[in-house]
């Protein structure tokens, strides 16, 4: 059969990551194996634990964090760091919950799966270590239900480290307890955001909180809870191991943000893949890397980081793959997964069937998201079929803004408006070609309402 | 709770005590039963396949919970089933990657080899047809899952052969 | 206190509201749906957007949503700014996208928040030109109509349904733009306060069913303020009339009793004065065997008075249904020696023990709004649900208040909904509750217990020792008894402030004075609690302050002949007491007057009978739990729509019949004349005159309106009568007019509303706007006068404790329990509660059923010394051995208290007791 079940791979050999370089994925095999307990030990895994819970206090994890200012790897780019020391503790204060998004639903995103196939152990070590800052009773790993493969290793990894005391009462001798169990979900892209995670978690529809308060100073059940993308956990134990100057580093002049990060290239490029690199690398660089366009076709425009980031376009390619350089751009570094499209390709379908996503996804809790989305879609569906009326561009323009930040209960409707308004201002005119006739004349005008 | 072997509900739907047993289990991790709800239902729907409306005051009686409360959760997530589906699911991704390779030639792929849209069953109760989010398997799109085994890139020409190998 | 700036004008708030509740507290307009008073914020439906700026320098600002944003000191912020403007435009463009262009078939119309909030926002023609997503309707009860096409998905709903009123069994269903509110699957909607989603629903999802067969516009109907007759809790109802029926009961705001919410009976249960079979002229017969011929009003009095004159002695039979007014006129008539309450003894004694226990055990009755701000309760014998339905839900937001409480703690505001709810998770304040079965209190009690009555008061009479070891102590008490007394005890000394209940539900002495004892500790160690004691009937507290012999003391007048005649007021007797003991009285008097608004048992029995106005078409005053002194208006004239009828208030009969018996002119007479006339006579119920402003009351010199005034069809809805418009009716009894002429506004605060309405404001959110701040008070205050002050008394424990419960063989003891819909006189003869009424059972333990060898739905003969009854039997876990649960409502006996024997019966034959 021609058609191969899809396995997780990270396109740099063995050969090519080193512990120093490539703090998330040097352990990585060639074959894409899961890393068992005793591999992962073997290189250096649960050191980061074991010195940290033994000779550091939990401020000292945060403050670390904070210097290296590993920005969260799930699209929002807050700094670990500033999260956790915001985490409410001390007396009178309950024990909370650590929790681990590994909802992995962003279109074009593919990279926390393969952390969580092939390496769950630096994700449970780097919980461990986030749940020993935050003073954490009880860790979650909240995967997304698809993700059938990823849950047997991480609850294959999870019984390791559990019986090899790196989960349970007094981790490492250090006297701190700390366990995780792993959640899986029942589908729902918006279970992604970190409020909406938790609701879901308490077993209830996925509709997200309002912040302030936030879920640091009361999230699952009321407790104080944390929660991280897979990646972000996964730097937190190299980061402890060498320290927050080693970790800005990494990235040298690339940029100011430190560590490495996943990123990724689809589309219709000739190899399509994952790489470790740099935060800050530029998009050429990937480009490069996934071998360029396929069939020799020209680059249109480009998502940075999954559906709900801007469109850039093929100037943007040189500017650093960081979260405040796209932030500039008026995109959004997102997962740092990149989408390509191609000359030939129609940016109105694709936003069409972005909108499509987001409006289906919705949670149904606010009136922009719920009632804004499906009209959009089908002003959109109208344009693509050449149905368009007179005004219906401008409407597109007031609906972007509408479902704009701050205007809406959370980010799920400004995700879906960025790649809309970005698309309306560079490629207007495949919008402007979809409308076809004037608007059709409802009623009288103007009717008469009288005042109040 | 009574620890009766097997809970019946009103209309006789009837939780297996093995089922019921994991989903106290699944309860257990949590701070309130309702959070085991989710769990609940995929225990059920793995057993039966989806979830009979029997089955919802069923769970809220397991969890001690309303059952508007769990045909709320129910209802809202996706890969849970409130009508019967077939014997195999296959989830299409839809998403932007999948899209931009061309994934609407294989949903009508699909489609066509199977006589039945999104949401529909064949008539012998083989396959359910439904679109997903972004399965995360961009750099081989398009992909598609069957069960429990997701599959990319799947080329129109390749659905025939593929589904070969679900009866 | 915080200043805030609103389009550059300064305004003092509170600074612990939100912005929207700020505003609107203000007086000004700002669009909203999810948000709502008693509930608080969620931030959903985004449409009460604002502009807020940093200072008064910033002059771009951001949109905030009032609702979530709080009103601290030195916000600046503007309703009147483009983008804010745009914004809301936007979002009521978004929720009318699905909404259905049904507005003139639709029940909500004219009253609708939607519409308005449309008409607010400017939203005047629809761009979206795609389709409709739709949704199939529910069954959802006798109640309740259901049409989900109209939702605007503001989950108002269900946070009242769920988050307010306890229920579990309306969800929110689906998700994106397709989500449904209903059950998981079709049937009645469980919840005894559903219908409040008729007032919650910003539009036409749930609508009031018993409205729906004869529709009318809010604007059309005419109204009136009125009060709840279906209990003693005294809620403050606003019906509304159309050619000359009643079509519906809505909430009228009351900032100290029910303020937003009824319960289901008092919404629903009105059918009975609309009934056919109501007796609308005199009816007369020389003799019992005669047929009743129908009289005119002037021969009806002539030959009452004739009967009465000619009377050796004269027994009036009040009643606990009926107002001051009525009852005072009765008294009048007959005199103070021949006067009774027309109450039975035994709850005679009840009311006037809980009435001293009001007034001297030494904590104060609360207000149903006061219950809501304590933080530790105890009840003792009540079933809320069934006696008080509104005084439970206030209960469970005082249970849930313990939330607010600890969010303080986290510096999150109350008003905060959600994150109040994350935050306290299912932490309540502690609620003990001590009754013969579990109760729909019990999820958010801490404990609960399923005593026999004797026990019931043995556990308060521990607790209070507990708290004051100079209180009696209980012998022979069990260990568990005594564990769970101690922490009774001690929660309710932890408490700020602790509240007990109590009642007369299960016709227990014990129970009340257990609590007495309990409330009397408490005073005693200083605590600001308070002690609230249930009711039965709608005028149980003032008939008490009024004082007169029970029912038992008239019937042996008559039986012995010591009186010959005897006028029944409003009362069928034959819900009292035993069938035969009426019978025989009212067998041996020469002359049986009875007014009445329905054809009871006790009607035909009559001589004379005279038909009386129910509470719709009368004005009076009735005392509340609370001891609440409230009037009730007349809504409308009987005689208008139907001249045939000879409907009178029961005081106006009774003063005419007086007149007539002692041969004076009659002249007419007004309430407030009979209203000071029963103040004065009456120490107790000297504050009476103050319930409420007289008929002299003005505003800008106008008479109140009772109608709209879009009132529409006065010159025709008479036309098939007479083609003549006859001239309003005139009403001499209060400043209402029955017209749509006079004041109806809200800027001139006045306590006695007959409708809520204000330029914009259609809906029952214009309550706001007659309020000093959202959610407060009335702004002329709030109608009534509390009568029920506590006061230096001589009071001291009650040592009379009962031995503990014993089962005793083949002695099964009666307990009488007290239904919501079913157990109440009137409401029971609507036919909406009627079909919301559960079957009637006998409730037996499980093994005391196994023992007797019956099972769930067998018939089951429960025999007593007066009478007998066959009910099918319901066996449950939680029940007292020994006793056998009666259900209130269906005949008077067998009596609680009463031992009575069991047999499995062949067939269901019915309560033979009765005849």
């Amino acid at each position: 059969m021609s058609v191969t079940r899809y396995h997780s791979q990270l396109r740099q050999s063995a050969a090519e990551r080193r512990a120093e370089t490539h703090p998330l994925t040097w352990r990585l095999r060639d074959d894409g194996a899961r890393i068992g307990l005793d591999e992962y030990v073997d290189k250096d895994g649960y050191a980061a634990v074991r010195e940290v819970l033994n000779r550091q206090s939990p401020d000292d994890v945060i403050a670390t964090m904070k210097e290296a200012n590993v920005r969260g790897r799930g699209g929002a780019g807050f700094s670990a760091g500033m999260k956790w020391s915001l985490t409410m503790k001390g007396p009178g204060i309950p024990r909370g919950y650590l929790v681990c998004n590994a909802d992995e639903m962003e279109p074009g995103t593919f990279k926390d799966r393969l952390l969580l196939e092939q390496q769950p152990h630096l994700l449970i070590e780097g919980m461990i270590l986030g749940a020993y800052a935050n003073h954490s009773r009880y860790g979650y790993i909240f995967l997304r239900g698809e993700y059938v493969e990823a849950a047997r290793a991480v609850q294959q990894a999870l019984d390791e480290a559990r019986g090899a005391g790196w989960l349970g009462d007094d981790i490492a001798g250090s006297g701190f307890d700390f366990d995780i169990a792993l959640h899986t979900g029942a589908g729902r892209y918006i279970c992604g955001e970190e409020t909406a995670l938790i609701s879901s978690l308490e077993g209830k529809r996925a509709n997200p909180r309002a912040k302030p308060p936030f879920p640091g100073q009361s999230g699952a059940w009321g407790k104080p809870t944390v929660v991280n993308n897979v990646e972000t956990f996964c730097n937190a134990p190299a980061v402890m191991a060498h320290g927050a100057k080693w970790y800005q580093d990494l990235s040298g002049e690339l940029s100011n943000d430190g560590g490495t990060k996943l990123f990724g290239v689809s589309g219709k490029v000739e190899r399509t893949g994952l790489w470790e690199l740099p935060i800050g690398t530029p998009g050429r660089e990937l480009l490069e890397r996934a071998g360029g366009l396929r069939d020799g076709k020209a680059l249109k425009t480009w998502l940075p980081g999954g559906g709900s980031t801007g469109f850039l376009l093929p100037e943007h390619l040189d500017s650093a793959l960081d979260f405040d350089t796209i932030g500039k751009l008026g995109s959004r570094l997102g997962t740092g997964l990149l989408t390509v499209v191609n000359e030939d390709q129609s940016v109105l379908s694709l936003v069409r069937n972005l909108e499509q996503f987001f409006a289906r996804e919705s949670c149904g809790w606010c009136t922009p998201c719920r009632d804004g989305l499906p009209w959009t879609v089908k002003l959109l569906q109208a344009l693509e079929r050449g149905e368009g009326e007179r005004g219906d561009v401008e409407l597109l323009d007031k609906l972007a803004d509408d479902l704009g930040p701050g205007k809406t209960f959370c980010a799920h409707a400004p995700g879906a408006a960025m790649p809309l308004a970005s698309a309306l201002q560079y490629f207007r005119d495949e919008f402007e070609r979809g409308v076809t006739h004037p608007p059709r004349t409802a009623h009288a005008d103007p009717i008469p309402v009288g005042q109040i | 709770m009574n620890d009766t072997a097997r809970t019946i509900a009103s209309d006789g739907f009837v939780i297996e005590p093995e089922d019921r047993r994991a989903i106290e289990h699944e309860r257990d991790h949590y701070e309130q039963p309702q959070a085991a709800c989710i769990e609940a239902l995929k225990i059920v729907q793995r057993r039966h396949g989806w979830v009979p409306d029997a089955a919802i005051p069923a769970i809220a009686e397991v969890l001690g919970v309303g059952p508007a409360d769990v045909e709320g959760v129910a209802t809202f997530y996706s890969l849970i089933f409130r009508q019967p589906v077939g014997r195999h699911v296959i989830l299409v991704c839809d998403s932007s990657s999948c899209f931009l390779n061309d994934y609407e030639e294989l949903r009508d792929a699909l489609s066509a080899e199977l006589g039945i849209g999104f949401g529909q069953t064949t008539a012998d109760g083989r396959f359910t047809l439904l679109p997903v989010c972004c399965l995360g398997a961009c750099d081989r799109g398009p992909a598609l899952m069957i069960d429990d085994c997701t599959y990319g890139p799947v080329a129109p020409g390749d659905v025939a052969d593929l589904l070969e190998g679900f009866a | 206190m915080a200043t805030i700036h609103v389009d550059g004008q300064r305004y003092d708030v509170d600074g612990a509201d939100n912005l929207l509740d700020a505003c609107l507290s203000l007086g000004l307009d700002v669009p909203y749906f999810c948000w709502h008073p008693a509930m608080g914020s969620v931030g959903a439906c985004r449409q009460c957007a604002v502009k807020q700026f940093k200072d008064e320098d910033d002059t771009r600002g951001k949109l905030v949503m009032s609702c979530m944003t709080p009103a601290s000191d030195g916000s600046w912020i503007s309703i009147d700014d483009d983008e804010a403007r745009e914004f809301r435009a936007s979002v009521v463009e978004w929720l009318m996208i699905n909404h259905p262009h049904d507005c003139p078939v639709c029940e909500e119309g004219g009253h609708c928040h939607l519409q308005d909030m449309t008409v607010m926002t400017g939203h005047d023609r629809r761009r979206y030109r795609f389709r409709k997503r739709t949704h199939r309707n529910q069954y959802l009860g006798p109640f309740i109509a259901h049409e989900m096409n109209r939702c605007i998905t503001c989950y108002r709903c269900v946070r009242f349904y769920r988050d307010y009123a306890g229920g579990t069994d309306l969800g929110a269903f689906g998700a994106n733009d397709n989500i449904y509110f209903g059950r998981h699957q079709e049937g009645v909607l469980e919840s005894p306060f559903a219908g409040n989603l008729t007032e919650v629903c910003p539009t036409g999802v749930f609508t009031d069913q018993t409205h729906s067969e004869r529709y009318t516009r809010k604007w059309d109907l005419q109204f009136a303020p009125s009060l709840c007759h279906q209990c003693a809790v005294g809620c403050n109802i606003s019906p509304g009339e159309r050619y000359g029926d009643i079509r519906r009961i809505e909430n009228r705001y009351h900032g100290e009793v029910n303020r937003y919410f009824l319960c289901d009976r008092g919404r629903f249960g009105y059918g009975y004065v609309n009934r056919d079979d109501r007796p609308r002229l005199p009816e007369w017969r020389s003799d019992r065997g005669d047929e009743r011929v129908t009289l005119e009003v002037d021969a009806a009095l002539d030959r009452g008075a004739d009967r009465l004159r000619s009377a050796r002695r004269v027994i009036g039979i009040g009643s606990p249904r009926a107002s001051l007014e009525s009852n005072h006129q009765l008294r009048a008539l007959v005199g103070e020696g021949n006067f009774s309450t027309g109450i039975a003894a035994a709850e005679q004694r009840l009311l006037a023990r809980m009435q001293t226990l009001n007034r001297e055990c030494g904590l104060p009755t609360p207000t149903l709004r006061d219950v809501e701000h304590h933080d530790a309760v105890l009840i003792l014998g009540e079933d809320l649900i069934a006696s008080a339905a509104r005084v439970a839900l206030a209960v469970r937001q005082a249970a849930q208040a313990r939330r607010e409480a600890l969010a303080a703690e986290r510096g999150i505001p109350a008003w905060n909904d959600a994150a109040v709810r994350t935050l306290g998770q299912d932490r309540y304040h502690p609620v003990f509750i001590a009754y013969p079965t579990p109760t729909e209190l019990d999820d958010i009690a801490e404990a609960g217990w399923t005593l026999a009555p004797d026990d019931i008061a043995r556990l308060g009479f521990a607790v209070a020792h507990e708290i004051d070891p100079g209180a009696p102590a209980v012998d022979h008490l069990d260990a568990a008894t005594r564990e769970a007394a101690r922490d009774i005890a001690a929660r309710l000394l932890a408490a700020e402030r602790p509240l007990v209940i109590s009642g007369g539900s299960l016709g227990s002495e014990a129970i009340v004075e257990a609590a007495g004892n309990v409330a009397r500790a408490l005073a005693r160690r200083a605590r600001r609690g308070s002690l609230m004691l249930v009711r039965r009937e709608a005028n149980s507290t003032g008939l008490t302050l009024m004082g007169g012999a029970p029912l038992e003391w008239a019937l042996d007048e008559l039986e012995s002949r010591r009186a010959d005649a005897v006028v029944v007021l409003e009362n069928d007797l034959y819900q009292r007491l035993p069938g035969a003991r009426i019978e025989s009285a009212l067998e041996a008097a020469e002359t049986v007057v009875v007014l009445d608004h329905q054809r009871t048992a006790t009607w035909e029995r009559a001589h004379l009978g005279l038909p009386a106005a129910a509470f719709t078409e009368a004005d009076g005053t009735l005392v509340s739990l609370e001891g609440r002194a409230q009037r009730f208006f007349q809504v409308f004239d009987p005689a208008y729509m139907r001249p045939e009828t000879r409907i009178r208030e029961s005081w106006r009969w009774l003063h005419v019949l007086r007149a007539d018996v002692l041969r004076h002119d009659v002249g007419d007479i007004a309430l407030d004349a009979v209203t000071l006339d029963c103040a004065r006579h009456y120490p107790d119920l000297a504050a009476i005159v103050d319930a409420a402003p007289g008929a002299d009351y003005r505003v800008r010199g106008l008479k109140l309106a009772r109608e709209p005034q879009r009132y529409s069809g006065r010159t025709a809805m008479r036309a098939h009568i007479s083609v003549s418009e006859p001239r309003a009716p005139q009403d001499p009894d209060s400043a209402f007019t029955f017209s749509m002429e006079g004041y109806n506004g809200f800027d001139r605060p006045r306590e006695e509303v007959a409708f809520a309405w204000a330029p914009g404001w259609n809906s029952p959110q214009a309550w706001n706007k007659f309020t000093d701040e959202v959610g407060g008070h009335l702004r002329a205050g709030d109608p009534g006068v509390r009568l029920l002050a506590p006061r230096p008394g001589g009071y001291r424990y009650t040592d009379v404790i009962p031995a503990a419960h014993r089962a005793a063989g083949d002695a099964w003891q009666v307990v009488r329990l007290p239904r919501l819909f079913g157990g109440d006189e009137t409401s029971a003869r609507a036919a909406p509660i009627q079909a919301r009424a559960d079957a009637p059972v006998v409730r037996l333990a499980v093994d005391d059923a196994a023992r007797l060898g019956v099972s769930d739905g067998q018939p089951l003969r429960v025999a007593g010394e007066h009478g007998a009854l066959v009910l099918p039997v319901r066996c449950e876990a939680r029940w007292p051995a020994g006793t056998i649960g009666v259900p209130a409502g269906i005949g008077p006996w067998p009596a609680g208290g009463e031992a009575v024997s069991l047999a499995v019966a062949a067939t269901q034959a019915n309560e033979e007791g009765r005849a």
